[in-house]
C-alpha cells in the first residue's frame, strides 16, 4: 500500500494511509502514514463503532497538513486480536449419524448462515460455491483425506485455497449469529479448533504439506495462526 | 505471541522497492477537497469474487455501493469485521458523513481496490503499469486526496 501512495503522489494526488505493519511504512517511506496497531483485517479498528472510525480518519487527515514528509505517526490506542474461540458459540447436536460429522454439522448451521446474510447483507462465500454447495465442498475435503488426489477431483492448489476460504466463510458467518459479533479471530479460532469442518480443513492442510507437492495449498488453505 | 503479532513479524522485513518520497503540497483546505479511497483489501463488486488473485490488477468500485465482497487471497487476517461493518475496511459511510458535515469537500463517485500482500517484491507491474492507470482515473475525476486502507 505504501508503494501506491508514492505513485499517487507522483500523479499529483495527496495521500494519507493507515499502516498495519509499521516497519513496512518505515522502509517504503510514503509521505504520510498513521500506524494503527489494530487487528489485521480491521484497519479502522472497531466494526460498528462510528465514532472510533471517524476519529481514526480525522487523525489521519491531520497529517495532510504536515510538510516534513515522510511522516509516520502512531495511533495512540492498541487493539489486539483474541487468542481463543468465543466463550459461547453453540453448535447443534448431531442430527444424522449416517452423515460425515462435518457435513452433518454444516447442514445444522445453515439457518444461522442465512440469518447472518439477511442481517448484514454481505458474505465472503462464493469463490467456488455458495451455501447450497457446502456439502459438495466438504465432500472434496473428505475424499482428499481418504486418499483421493485433489487433481482427480478437479482441484489444483488455487482451487483448494478457494475451497478453504468458502468453507471458513460459511462457518464464521454462521458463527456471527451463534456467538454474536465477535472479536478479531475469535470465530477463526472457533472454526479451526472447535468445529468438525475446521479440523477437517486442518488435517487436509497438514496432509498436503506433508505430501510436499502442494506448497500453495499447504500454505494458504488455512491461516498460519492455525498451525 | 498473538496471531497478528506473528504475521507482522513475518512480513516486517520483506524486500521492498526504494522510491523517492514526493509529497504533494495540498493547495486548498480539506473542506474543499474531493476524497477517494484506495484500499488493498482486494474488494470486488458482488459476484466478481475470484479463486486466486495475488496480482497487480485493480478494481474500480462504485462510490456509494455497499455490495462488495472480500476477494483477498490471503487467509491471514480476520474476516468477520468486514461482514459486520464494511466501514472497518472501506469507510465509505464515514466519508459521506464527513462530506455532509463539510469537513471534506466531497466523496468521489468511485474508489479503487488493489490486492494486498503482493508476491512480487519489486512491485514493478504496480509501479509502472497498474498504479499509474489507477492514478489517472482519480486525476480525471478531480480527486485531491486519497485515503489508503490495508487489511
Amino acid at each position: 500500500m505504501s508503494v501506491l501512495a508514492h505513485v499517487l503522489e507522483q500523479a499529483g494526488i495527496a495521500t494519507v494511509g493507515i499502516a498495519s505493519v509499521r516497519q513496512q511504512a518505515v522502509d517504503v517511506a510514503p509521505p504520510r502514514m498513521m500506524y494503527c496497531e489494530f487487528p489485521l483485517g480491521r484497519p479502522l479498528g472497531r466494526p460498528s463503532d462510528r465514532e472510533f472510525q471517524r476519529d481514526v480518519i480525522m487523525r489521519a487527515f491531520t497529517l495532510l497538513q504536515r510538510t516534513d514528509a515522510p511522516v509516520l505517526e502512531d495511533h495512540p490506542e492498541v487493539i489486539t486480536d483474541f487468542s481463543g474461540p468465543p466463550e459461547s458459540c453453540p453448535l447443534p447436536p448431531r442430527h444424522d449419524p449416517d452423515l460425515h460429522p462435518a457435513i452433518d454439522e454444516a447442514q445444522g448451521i445453515r439457518g444461522a448462515y442465512d440469518r447472518n446474510l439477511e442481517q448484514y447483507g454481505r458474505t465472503s462465500m462464493g469463490r467456488i460455491a455458495g451455501p447450497d454447495g457446502i456439502t459438495d465442498l466438504l465432500q472434496v475435503l473428505i475424499d482428499i483425506e481418504a486418499g483421493t488426489p485433489p487433481t482427480d477431483l478437479g482441484y489444483d492448489d488455487a482451487r483448494l485455497v478457494a475451497l478453504g476460504q468458502d468453507v471458513r466463510a460459511y462457518y464464521e458467518e454462521a458463527g456471527m449469529q451463534l456467538a454474536g459479533p465477535s472479536g478479531s479471530r475469535e470465530l477463526e479460532n472457533w472454526f479451526f479448533q472447535v468445529t468438525e469442518s475446521g479440523q477437517l480443513v486442518r488435517r487436509v492442510r497438514d496432509a498436503l504439506k506433508e505430501a510436499g507437492d502442494h506448497k500453495l495449498a499447504g500454505g494458504y488453505v488455512a491461516p498460519l495462526s492455525q498451525r | 505471541m498473538s496471531a497478528d503479532a506473528d504475521i507482522r513479524e513475518r512480513v516486517a522485513n520483506l524486500p521492498y522497492p526504494t522510491i523517492e518520497t514526493v509529497a504533494v503540497d495540498l493547495a486548498k483546505p480539506l473542506s474543499e477537497c474531493k476524497v477517494a479511497i484506495v484500499t488493498t483489501a482486494g474488494l470486488r463488486p458482488n459476484g466478481d469474487i475470484e479463486l486466486w488473485s495475488p496480482d497487480p490488477r485493480f478494481t474500480v468500485l462504485p462510490g456509494h455501493a455497499h455490495d462488495v465482497q472480500l476477494s483477498h487471497f490471503s487467509p491471514n487476517f480476520d474476516r468477520t469485521g468486514i461482514i459486520e461493518d464494511i466501514n472497518v475496511v472501506y469507510p465509505i459511510d464515514r466519508l459521506a458523513e464527513l462530506a455532509d458535515e463539510g469537513v471534506i469537500g466531497s466523496v468521489n463517485d468511485r474508489h479503487i481496490s488493489f490486492m494486498g500482500a503482493q508476491m512480487d517484491a519489486t512491485f514493478s507491474a504496480i509501479i509502472n503499469d497498474t498504479a499509474p492507470k489507477a492514478a489517472e482515473i482519480l486525476v480525471d475525476d478531480g480527486v485531491d486526496v486519497v485515503l489508503l486502507t490495508p487489511v
